[in-house]
């Protein structure tokens, strides 16, 4: 008991510095810790504590992504890729090419012609092949024969999980794209589970334009305008929109098939038509999108075609001349402000598929300020009842317990900004807590010390026994506290996660403080007084 | 250093808790039973969190808020059956609008509906669209954080401790939880993803509470083997019985200042908390302690499976 090593006494003294060092940057306000960081080197890193969105204000959205939306356009494609195969194979059909569901259906009546294009569909299903370890990858689809020649086509679960994930991963891009060009400070964008997206923004509150920017697929197509006579099948009725986006002005038969690949643009800017001084995008094709725009626009000269976004038409000129240039203008019924948002979505690119809102979350600044300054008081009263009760039920002891206290409240501090933890209003509720918890270490191992002085120990062995009694106890109770924290910290989100690391550091600062750095003031005070009686 | 100095719980307290044991064991079972019987009739106020829906929090631009104007303006929308509550400021009111059906979009769509009514006199403090997806989620994920916590509470009490101290712990334990969920189903207070992190937490505090008597107890046996199991548990109650006053009292002081001060967002929270914990200290005394005698526990069931469970450890 009385002797503690001198690395230790220095160890804990630096320790308890550090942490006061780490979070001096967090309290004085963001002007003067600018102010600091320019004095200092550039590599001492003046972090201050992140505060969750309930406390700096903002809004966390989560969208989902539309697994039907994925799994009907996969059917889509899949059709046309059965359409593309037949027509090289040229394979003639008995009725058209069904699509329901999951599944493609068709009809081959002939034996020859059915077993080629069941042989062309088995690689069409692997597209992977066979690796090299021998082991193939799900097929994309099962295909099933029955009688008639009818070909079922069926798209696998796997499939569809891939698509997904891989539509989540795309469309984490595009956001990441689109939120970046409004301007707006550090918004955090990532993949929640399977098939979600969550985005955070610091100090937004009206979050329409950010659902209106993310909400929009930006899925731009110039197809055909449908001529009399037309199978139903390959085309769809699209309605064209005014200005407000309500009042129908139009509707077309716009053939299925798009021209070109909307991947293919490279590059929007808004602008004015030169002649009607309307408001209009102007946009490029690459090589490739260019040289698909100029063949199509010759072969179809004289008909109409139309500019699609997002299944409405947005207009629909006749193709006077072939277009070989590799840009072009699309002009519509347009705001100003229309055609500066559809160009930030064009150069962003198209959503891989529909995003709904599942939940959505906003904090004003003002209610954060509130919070943190309620949070504060609660601190603070709770930190001088505490202290009040220590020192009075313990005396001397309890001044030890309290500074050992105020490190304690330190180092939960210090160990958030080293890990980059967010602090939350549960957060704030789980230090006060650790305050009220910290000490109750305290009480065990000076109740413990009392009780062995009592029974007749001298002061220094009812030290000794104290300390080592008491510290089982103290572990057992803090690892109870400890699997909540873990378990919280795991089920939880955001602010209950908050809550669950300012526990778990509590718990672990705890040990750190009430139990060794305790014992080291009271091993030296020992040292110093050599006192006759317990002052507890 | 001279202080003025007092003591909250007396050094030798000598009282006969198992003699209590006549009224808290038909108390407690009356309030276990009332507890279920609340939370199977009455059930939760589930919050957004669990029920979904849509909750606005608005602050009068220009003083005091109007409810029944915002009740007749509310109502008006076609939502269903639509919240409105004052609380804190007499500025602020609470709107709260039921899960409509037609899943996420519909969600939305209600929100909307609510800000453009009352825009023009509210400012929007915090505003919580939670879809159907969500909630359940949320439910699922928060009974799987319960379960699993009072599972991985069972793993430790089964290898910390010979089985009747094992299972007079889970029953304390439960009996505190179940208080809880009728202290929530009583009071209305509301019952969200917060509330799950209070319960769990009040589960591992009110452990906390339990091992230091039971490892007294424990001690005690070891130490006089030939005294009555009910004078070694009177005993050693006694002896603990003050630090956890005094371990409870400074928790609870922290959860006052966050009930008086924490604001709104966390009363809940700190409430719900400061019940179980005064059960928590409750049940270890007058519920865990006695539970022992009628499991059979004698001085004898110890040092038999002493080998088997380690080192023997002396506690506080």
């Amino acid at each position: 008991m009385q002797r503690f090593q001198r690395w230790k006494v220095l160890s804990i003294l630096a320790m308890s510095l550090l942490a006061l060092l780490i979070i001096i940057p967090s309290f004085i306000g963001e002007a003067n810790r600018k102010a600091v960081a320019s004095w200092l080197p550039s590599w001492l890193p003046v972090k201050a504590i992140v505060l969750g969105l309930d406390l700096q204000g903002g809004a966390h959205l989560v969208w989902q992504v539309d697994a039907a939306d994925v799994t009907k356009s996969q059917i889509e494609s899949l059709r046309d890729d059965v359409r593309r195969l037949l027509r090289d194979e040229k394979i003639p059909l008995a009725g058209g090419i069904g699509a329901s569901g999951r599944s493609v259906q068709f009809r081959v009546p002939d034996e020859t012609a059915r077993t080629k294009v069941v042989g062309r569909l088995r690689t069409l299903a692997q597209p992977g092949g066979v690796t090299a370890l021998g082991t193939t990858q799900p097929p994309v689809f099962e295909i099933a024969q029955s009688e008639g020649g009818l070909l079922r086509l069926t798209l696998s679960e796997a499939a569809t999980n891939e698509r997904i994930r891989k539509a989540v991963d795309q469309t984490i891009e595009v956001l990441r794209r689109r939120i970046d060009t409004t301007g707006t400070t550090e918004p955090n964008i990532q993949r929640q589970g399977a098939d979600r997206i969550l985005v955070q923004v610091p100090g937004l509150l009206d979050t329409n334009r950010l659902k209106d920017l993310v909400g929009t697929t930006a899925k731009l197509e110039f197809r055909l305008v449908a001529e009399p006579g037309y199978n139903p099948a390959d085309i769809e009725m699209l309605k064209e929109f005014d200005k407000d986006g309500k009042t129908v002005t139009g509707e077309y038969p716009v053939e299925k098939r798009n021209m070109v690949r909307g991947e293919d643009l490279t590059d929007a800017q808004p602008g004015f038509d030169s002649r009607t001084n309307e408001p209009v995008v102007n946009f490029k094709f690459n090589i490739r999108g260019g040289r698909d725009f100029g063949e199509a626009t010759s072969r179809n000269v004289n008909k109409l075609f139309a500019i699609v976004l997002d299944n409405k038409v947005i207009s629909a000129p006749r193709i006077l001349s072939p277009i070989t240039g590799g840009s072009g203008q699309i002009s519509g019924r347009f705001t100003v402000q229309a055609v500066n948002d559809l160009s930030i979505l064009l150069r962003a690119g198209a959503l891989p598929t529909a995003l709904t809102v599942v939940e959505e979350r906003t904090v004003g600044p003002g209610l954060g300020q509130d919070s943190i300054d309620a949070g504060k008081l609660a601190g603070y009263v709770a930190a001088t009842l505490v202290v009040l009760y220590m020192l009075t039920t313990y005396g001397t002891f309890g001044i030890f317990a309290n500074i050992a206290l105020f490190v304690h409240i330190a180092m939960i501090f210090a160990g958030l900004v080293l890990l980059g933890a967010t602090l939350t209003l549960p957060g704030i509720a789980g230090i006060v807590l650790t305050i009220g918890m910290a000490v109750d270490s305290n009480v065990l191992i000076y109740e413990r010390i009392r009780e062995e002085n009592h029974l007749g120990r001298s002061i220094i062995s009812s030290l000794e026994a104290g300390f080592t009694r008491a510290f089982a106890t103290i572990v057992d109770s803090q690892s109870t506290a400890m699997v909540v924290a873990v378990i919280l910290y795991f089920l939880g989100s955001g602010p209950v996660r908050g809550f669950a690391v300012t526990l778990g550091l509590g718990i672990i600062t705890t040990i750190i403080t009430a139990v060794t750095m305790t014992r080291m003031m009271i091993a030296l005070w020992y040292r110093w007084k050599r006192p006759q009686t317990l002052p507890i | 250093m001279k202080f003025l100095r007092f003591r909250l719980a007396p050094d030798n307290i000598k009282i006969s808790f198992m003699r209590f044991r006549r009224y808290s064991y038909p108390l407690s079972a009356l309030a276990s039973i009332a507890s279920v019987i609340l939370f199977l009739t009455v059930g939760l106020n589930y919050g957004i969190d669990f029920s979904g829906g849509t909750l606005l929090e608005l602050r009068n631009k220009d003083g005091v808020a109007n409810l029944a104007e915002l009740r007749t303006t509310t109502e008006k929308l076609g939502l269903g059956e639509v919240e409105v509550q004052a609380f804190g400021d007499e500025r602020d009111v609470s709107v709260r609008v039921r899960l409509q059906p037609g899943g996420d979009v519909a969600q939305q769509a209600a929100m909307t509906k609510v800000l453009d009514a009352v825009k023009d006199k509210y400012e929007v403090r915090r505003s919580e669209v939670v879809g159907p997806r969500v909630s359940g989620e949320l439910v699922q994920s928060g009974t799987i954080g319960v379960v699993l916590s009072i599972l991985a509470v069972l793993a430790y009490l089964w290898f910390r401790y010979e089985w009747q101290l094992a299972v007079a712990a889970v029953i304390a334990t439960m009996h505190d939880l179940l208080l809880t969920i009728g202290f929530f189903s009583l009071t209305r207070i509301e019952f969200n993803i917060t509330s799950i992190a209070a319960i769990l937490t009040i589960v591992g505090v009110s452990l906390n509470e339990t091992v230091i008597v039971l490892d007294r107890i424990r001690e005690t046996l070891r130490k006089y083997r030939k005294t009555p199991i009910a004078e070694i548990i009177d005993m050693s109650v006694n002896a603990v019985i003050s630090r956890t006053i005094m371990t409870s009292t400074t928790t609870l002081m922290a959860l006052l200042a966050l009930v008086l001060f924490g604001g709104h967002v966390i009363r809940s929270f700190s409430m719900a908390m400061m019940f179980g914990i005064i059960a928590g200290v409750y049940s270890s005394i007058f519920i865990c302690s006695p539970i022992l005698i009628y499991l059979g526990m004698r001085n004898d069931s110890l040092s038999a499976v002493e080998p088997e469970k380690g080192k023997a450890k002396e506690n506080a």
